[in-house]
């Protein structure tokens, strides 16, 4: 089931092109997650579609809405049922293949492995209805990520002062933290975090992070528009 | 903060303010927004829903799977041509523009979900018939939205609003019930005739099931808009009249949540059971099917 709604805007809207929330306006979400992962419009993209993705995928246009979002295309562009032509356009090859996620993914759900340039990308996410999505896996690592706020992903060293340190950067922009989930694989290994905010994260901010010895990579998730 | 029907009725009563006033500044509250902010938002959904409602009467609209083909502008043509609809004259335009939107949807073009993709022709199909018979002026319209919103957040949250999960009552059913809630707000009825008519629409369509053709949501979901509708102006009208539900809204919201629960997997957008599942549903979903392989 479907999480509580948070806004009135989750009842009246979201403005969206058809004809499934979960179908369509969920997938577009799901491949602009991915491209604002990979930092760019991907060049080669392999899409695995799992469950009812890919059982009822094409009548709902789920296969056109990903690769629109992987353009960068929101959930109300008109241009989605073109987005194979304009994929053309924009110099990306991709291919579809059925996959089994395994018994706990969501039915909705999908895996995008992508390139552009030297960078590569692994992201499986699901559409949990009502267009609403959550990413469950980023480059091998399972994660919970909604996507619903500005989110910041970070591989750290799991050392003492890490926390404090990156709230402290996001403090110092005037960013306040509201939701912070921490998961480390093993004592003195590596921690990952994952940081929701109440305000925009400067692609700056994320560079600095980036270039901190103890950080081992960022990754940012802007807020998603309607 | 509401939980219940119950809690926007008793706190517009206390405050002397219609049930939009209430879920207005609830949605300022818990999202740390502004007024101008919200309403503004909600006159952009106003602008995409009346798009919506319009494109299906000027152009026949065809789904990419063949299965809906501008059923909304054949019936547009009727009415504007030789058509004595019994429906009558305001009721009729609705059905058409509830068709419309639906097929838009169904055709791959831009709506707004109210509360979902698959029940979206109900709401802008009736508040812009009534508009256009009435003359309202858009800030009434969006009212009404804040009131049809509210009523939305509550059924989601007691019940759902997912065929996945409830079946088509809780998608066609919450939408018509909130339709009819903020319609009687907008025609000057209080807060209580508002509760009223959600129970009465919403009972009315207890127990749809969810049993689209090949899994798309076009059969019988464009027609079931249509429906969602007429069920909305029933109970508009009885509550007006000051005709009583014996269950009161929130008991009726609470018995669909049950009833979606109690609701067989195949009758609940898996396209297993009911109209999916017969000898015409069957074939053709087949050739749907051997079309895409």
């Amino acid at each position: 089931m479907s999480p509580a709604p948070n806004s009135i805007f989750d009842i009246i809207g979201p403005v969206m092109v058809g004809p499934s929330s979960s179908h369509t306006a969920g997938a577009v979400r799901l491949g602009l997650v991915a491209r604002a992962l990979l930092g760019d419009t991907p060049q080669i993209a392999k899409i695995e579609l799992h469950g009812s993705f890919a059982r009822t995928g094409p009548g709902h246009g789920t296969d056109k809405a990903l690769i629109a979002g992987l353009l960068g295309m929101d959930t109300a562009d008109e241009r989605i049922r073109d987005s194979f032509v304009l994929a053309k356009e924009a110099g990306l090859v991709f291919e579809f293949l059925e996959a089994d996620l395994g018994e706990e993914a969501h039915p909705n759900s999908v895996r995008f492995t992508l390139t552009a340039g030297d960078k590569t990308l692994e992201m499986s996410g699901a559409s949990v209805g009502g267009g609403m999505i959550q990413i469950t896996r980023l480059q091998g690592r399972s994660v919970q990520i909604r996507a619903e706020l500005d989110t910041l992903i970070l591989i750290a060293d799991d050392r003492p002062g890490t926390i404090n340190a990156v709230s402290g950067w996001l403090a110092a922009h005037q960013i306040n933290i509201a939701f912070l989930r921490l998961k480390r694989d093993q004592r003195g290994g590596k921690a990952m975090m994952v940081i929701e905010t109440d305000q925009n994260i400067p692609e700056a901010l994320t560079r600095d992070l980036a270039s901190l010895p103890w950080v081992h990579w960022v990754y940012q998730i802007p807020r998603l528009k309607e | 903060m509401y939980r219940k029907i119950e809690d926007l009725v008793q706190q517009a009563e206390k405050l002397g303010v219609p049930i939009s006033e209430i879920v207005l500044q609830s949605e300022i509250e818990q999202n740390s927004t502004t007024r101008e902010v919200v309403i503004q938002q909600m006159q952009h959904r106003l602008e995409v829903m009346r798009a919506s409602t319009q494109v299906g009467l000027e152009t026949p609209v065809h789904s990419r799977s063949g299965l809906t083909r501008g059923s909304a502008h054949r019936f547009w043509g009727w009415l504007e041509g030789e058509g004595q609809p019994i429906t009558g004259p305001v009721l009729s335009r609705a059905l058409a523009r509830a068709l419309s939107t639906a097929e838009v949807n169904a055709g791959m073009g831009c709506i707004v979900a109210t509360p979902t993709a698959g029940s979206a022709g109900i709401l802008p199909a009736v508040l812009v018939t009534l508009q256009e018979a009435y003359h309202y002026p858009d800030e009434a319209l969006i009212s009404a939205l804040f009131t049809a919103a509210g009523i939305g957040m509550v059924i989601a949250t007691r019940a759902q609003i997912a065929g996945a999960a409830g079946g088509c009552q809780a998608e066609t059913g919450s939408a018509a019930a909130m339709t009819a809630g903020a319609v009687v707000e907008l025609r000057g009825g209080n807060p209580r005739q508002s509760a009223q008519a959600v129970a009465i629409a919403l009972k009315n369509m207890l127990g749809l099931v969810c049993d689209p053709v090949a899994g798309m949501v076009e059969v019988p979901c464009v027609k079931r808009n249509a429906a969602g509708v007429g069920q909305c102006f029933v109970a508009v009208d009885l509550a007006m009249a000051g005709v009583e539900s014996v269950i009161p809204a929130d008991e009726v919201i609470d018995a669909m949540g049950r009833i979606g629960a109690h609701m067989d997997e195949r009758l609940r957008e898996t396209a297993m059971g009911g109209l999916a599942a017969t000898p015409t549903g069957k074939a053709l979903a087949q050739e749907i099917w051997s079309r895409k392989s």
